[in-house]
C-alpha cells in the first residue's frame, strides 16, 4: 500500500514538472510600482508566457542578488550606472536584435544619452528615465513656509532652518546614497559627482546638520506614505511622486502632492532592461522586452508609472497631461542642470558607504 | 517475546520500540526531503549528496557491525548541525577573509596560481580590523542588546502574569486561553508587524482614538521610533516567554502553596518564595527564546524603526546589501555569530547548574 502511494506521488510530481516545462514562463524582476496594472495580463494572453513578477526598491539588492548568482531572473531593470559595471563583471547576455523587432519603435536620441552606460546599446534597452526631485505635500508646507513661500530649490530639504520647520510633519530620503550626496554636493556648489573625500566630507557635514529633522530613509515607502498625508516631504524619484499624487488625489482625502525639479539641478537616471548571462529562459526574456518596446504597451505603462519611457513610437497614444507635464517631460533649460553618474571603484565605494551609514545612522 | 506489562502487578511504562519508531520517522523524512531534493538545483544537489552518501553507508555499515543503536539518533541532528549551520559557516568565514570586487561572486578568490604554477594564499584579516576599528559596529551590537535586553524584561512582566493566569485557569478555559496565545502564530509575522504600522502611524488608529476622546490635539509620532521597535519585538515574542513559563508554571505543586498559607505566609510571600524561585527555569528559557531572537532582529526595526535605531541585524543586511560588502558581511556575520552564542551559552550553563541543583 505504502509503496503504491509512493509511486502515485512520484507519478504525480512527474506530471507537473513535465507541466511547467511545457507552458513557458518568464521570470522578471522589477522596480516596485512601476508597470500598469494590465501589462502581464496582456503579455500572457498575447504570448502564452506566464510572467512570474518579483520587485526591489533598491539597485544595491538586485545588484546583491545578481552578482550572487543563479538569481533565476530572465529579465531585470538596473538604473544605468549600475547596469555599466555590472555589464563590466559580465553578468550580462549581449541581446539579439532578431528577437526584438519592436528596436525601430525606440527613440534614437535617448538610446544614445543611455549608450554612454553600455556601448553600442548591446545589453540593455531603455525601460524609463526621469529625475530625482523633491515630491511635497503643497497644504502642510504651504502652512510651515507661509503662502508665498516657492518651493523650487534643494534649499527645502537641506537648509537646517527651512528643514527643521518641517520635521513635524515628516521628511524622507530616499535610502539610496548615488541619489542624495551627489544632490547635496551640488547644493554646496561642488561636483555633484565628486568623489573626493574632502569633498564627500562636506556633505555628510551638512547632511549631518538636517539629520534631526528627517523621518526616515527609505526608497519606496514615501509613495504612500506622501498619499495619505503621513509625511510631508520626500527627495524621491519623479514618477513615483507622481503617482503618490494620484493616489491622492482618488482617495480624496484632501491631500494635495506636487514634485519639483530643483533649479540647482537634479540627477537624470534611465532605468534599462537587461538579460542575465544565466537566465533560464533567454527567449522569454526576449520576447518580454519586445513587448514592452511596443507603441501601446509603452503608452500605458508609462499614462500609469508617470515615467516617461523611450519607445518613440508610444508618444501619441500617451495622455497630454502626462505629455505635457513639465515635471515628466522636462523642458530643454530644466535639463541643462542635469547630471548623470558614473559608476565608482570599489575603494570610493566602501568609502561613500561608509560615509552613507554615518548620514543614515548619525555613528 | 515480551510478558505483557498488565500481567505484572504494578503497572509498568510501556516500552516503546525505537528502531520502528525511529523507521516510521526516518520515512516520513526522506519523503519530505526527496520532494524538496527535486526542487534544489544540480550544484547543491550535487554537494548534499556527498555529505548525504558517505553518512548513509557509514549508517549501513554500522548496522552491519553491530554499534550502538544511539548512533543513529544523534546522527540526525548532527547531520543537521553540519549542513545547515557548519557548512555556512565556513562558506562565510571563507568569504569574510576575501576582498570584495565587482564580481561574480563578489570577492576575490582565496588563492591564485602565478604563471610558475606558485599557489599564492590572499586570504587576509583586513575585514576584521575593519570592524573592529570602526565604532559603528560595537554601538550596532551593544545598542542590540539593550533594545533586546528591555524588550526581555518588558516580555517578562507581561508574559508571566498571563501565563500565571493559563496556569491556574480550570481545564476546558486553560485551553482556549493556550489557543488564543498561539493564535497569532497562524498569520504572517510579516502581516502581524505591518497591522501595527495601522495602529502607530499619524493617521493610525491609536492616535484617531486619543484625539477623539480628546487626550491629544496634535497626532503623536509613534512610526520611525524607538518605542515603535519596542512594541513590535515584544509583540512578536510574547508568545515565545509566555509557553515556557506556562509549562514551567502548570507543574507547580499546589500541595507547596497550601503549605506556605499553612504556614502563615501571605500570598505575595508565598509568590516571591515558593513560586517565583521554582518558576526560574521557565523564566531563563522564556527569557533565552525573546533575547536571542531579537539581537538579531532585522525586519520590525526595518519596519518600524527610524534612521536612529541601530540593531546589528540591519546593520548586517546594509553590509551585505547596500554596501554589496560581502566580505564584510560574513566578517560582521561571524563576530555576531560569537557574540550571540557567548550570552547563549552562558544561559545555558546558568540553567543546567539550576536544574542540578533542583
Amino acid at each position: 500500500m505504502r509503496t503504491m502511494l509512493t509511486t502515485t506521488a512520484l507519478v504525480a510530481l512527474a506530471s507537473t514538472t513535465g507541466l511547467a516545462q511545457a507552458q513557458q514562463v518568464v521570470n522578471v524582476y522589477n522596480w516596485s510600482d512601476y508597470i500598469a496594472e494590465e501589462t502581464l495580463e496582456q503579455f500572457t494572453a498575447e504570448t502564452g508566457i506566464t510572467v512570474n513578477y518579483d520587485v526591489y526598491d533598491s539597485n544595491d539588492t538586485l545588484e546583491a542578488r545578481m552578482l550572487g548568482g543563479s538569481s533565476g531572473f530572465d529579465v531585470v531593470v538596473p538604473t544605468g550606472n549600475y547596469l555599466q559595471r555590472q555589464i563590466a563583471a559580465g553578468i550580462y547576455q549581449p541581446l539579439n536584435r532578431e528577437l526584438l523587432p519592436n528596436w525601430s519603435n525606440l527613440d534614437e536620441h535617448l538610446m544614445g544619452l543611455a549608450s554612454s552606460f553600455d556601448e553600442g546599446n548591446e545589453h540593455a534597452v531603455v525601460y524609463m528615465w526621469g529625475t530625482t526631485g523633491i515630491g511635497y505635500n503643497t497644504a502642510a508646507v504651504a502652512e510651515r513656509l507661509g503662502e508665498d513661500y516657492v518651493v523650487d530649490s534643494w534649499s527645502l530639504v537641506f537648509d537646517p532652518e527651512i528643514a527643521s520647520q518641517l520635521a513635524d510633519c515628516g521628511i524622507a530620503f530616499l535610502d539610496d546614497h548615488t541619489e542624495i550626496l551627489p544632490a547635496a554636493l551640488r547644493y554646496l556648489g561642488l561636483d555633484p559627482l565628486s568623489t573626493d573625500e574632502a569633498d564627500l566630507e562636506q556633505a555628510v557635514a551638512m547632511l549631518d546638520t538636517i539629520r534631526p529633522s528627517l523621518r526616515y530613509f527609505h526608497s519606496s515607502q514615501y509613495i504612500s506614505d506622501l498619499a495619505n498625508g503621513e509625511i510631508c516631504v520626500a527627495v524621491g524619484w519623479s514618477g513615483d511622486v507622481l503617482q503618490a499624487a494620484a493616489r491622492a488625489e482618488e482617495a480624496g482625502t484632501g491631500v494635495e502632492v506636487a514634485y519639483v525639479i530643483p533649479k540647482e539641478g537634479a540627477n537624470l537616471w534611465f532605468d534599462m532592461m537587461a538579460i542575465p548571462a544565466d537566465a533560464p529562459n533567454p527567449e522569454a526574456a526576449h520576447a518580454f522586452i519586445n513587448f514592452m518596446m511596443d507603441a501601446h504597451v509603452a503608452a500605458a505603462n508609462t499614462n500609469y508609472v508617470a515615467y516617461p519611457n523611450a519607445v518613440a513610437a508610444s508618444n501619441e497614444f500617451i495622455d497630454e497631461e502626462v505629455l505635457n507635464d513639465p515635471t515628466i517631460y522636462p523642458p530643454a533649460e530644466t535639463q541643462a542642470n542635469f547630471w548623470t553618474l558614473r559608476p565608482h571603484d570599489s575603494r570610493t565605494d566602501r568609502l561613500i558607504t561608509r560615509l552613507w551609514t554615518r548620514v543614515r545612522t548619525g555613528q | 517475546m515480551s510478558p505483557d506489562p498488565q500481567s505484572q502487578g504494578a503497572p509498568k511504562p510501556r516500552r516503546y520500540k525505537p528502531l520502528t519508531m525511529l523507521a516510521a520517522g526516518l520515512a516520513g523524512l526522506a519523503g519530505a526531503l526527496f520532494v524538496g531534493w527535486l526542487a534544489l538545483p544540480p550544484g547543491l544537489q550535487a554537494a548534499l549528496f556527498l555529505i548525504i552518501a558517505p553518512a548513509f553507508v557509514y549508517f549501513l555499515i554500522s548496522r552491519r557491525m553491530g554499534w550502538s543503536d544511539r548512533w543513529m539518533v544523534i546522527a540526525i541532528p548532527l547531520l543537521w548541525f553540519f549542513v545547515f549551520f557548519l557548512v555556512p559557516f565556513f562558506v562565510l568565514g571563507r568569504i569574510s577573509l576575501a576582498e570584495t570586487m565587482i564580481a561574480r561572486p563578489p570577492y576575490s578568490p582565496l588563492w591564485e596560481t602565478d604563471r610558475d604554477g606558485n599557489l599564492e594564499i590572499i586570504a587576509s584579516l583586513e575585514n576584521y580590523r575593519f570592524i573592529l576599528g570602526d565604532a559603528l559596529y560595537l554601538n550596532a551590537y551593544l545598542s542590540s542588546i539593550k533594545v533586546a535586553f528591555i524588550s526581555t524584561i518588558f516580555a517578562l512582566l507581561l508574559g508571566y502574569p498571563i501565563a500565571y493566569y493559563i496556569a491556574r485557569s480550570p481545564e476546558p478555559r486553560r485551553s482556549i486561553l493556550l489557543l488564543l496565545v498561539i493564535l497569532p502564530f497562524w498569520t504572517s509575522f510579516l502581516l502581524r508587524v505591518y497591522a501595527w504600522i495601522g495602529f502607530l502611524r499619524r493617521e493610525g488608529v491609536i492616535n484617531n482614538v486619543l484625539m477623539w476622546l480628546g487626550v491629544i490635539d496634535e497626532p503623536l509620532v509613534m512610526m520611525q521610533t524607538d518605542f515603535a521597535v519596542y512594541i513590535g519585538i515584544v509583540y512578536t515574542y510574547l508568545p515565545f516567554m509566555i509557553l515556557p513559563l506556562y509549562a514551567n508554571l502548570v507543574k507547580l505543586d499546589d500541595a507547596l502553596l497550601e503549605a506556605a498559607s499553612d504556614l502563615g505566609a501571605r500570598p505575595s510571600v508565598t509568590f516571591l518564595t515558593v513560586t517565583l524561585p521554582l518558576s526560574m527555569p521557565g523564566i531563563i528559557a522564556g527569557s533565552m527564546l525573546v533575547f536571542i531572537p531579537a539581537i538579531g532582529e532585522y525586519v520590525i526595526p526595518a519596519l518600524l524603526g527610524g534612521p536612529d535605531t541601530l540593531m546589528i541585524g540591519r546593520t548586517l543586511w546594509d553590509e551585505f546589501f547596500s554596501a554589496r560588502d560581502w566580505p564584510v558581511a560574513s566578517a560582521v556575520a561571524i563576530v555576531m555569530l560569537f557574540l550571540v552564542v557567548a550570552p547563549t551559552m552562558w544561559l545555558q550553563s546558568v540553567q543546567n547548574r539550576q536544574e542540578e541543583r533542583d
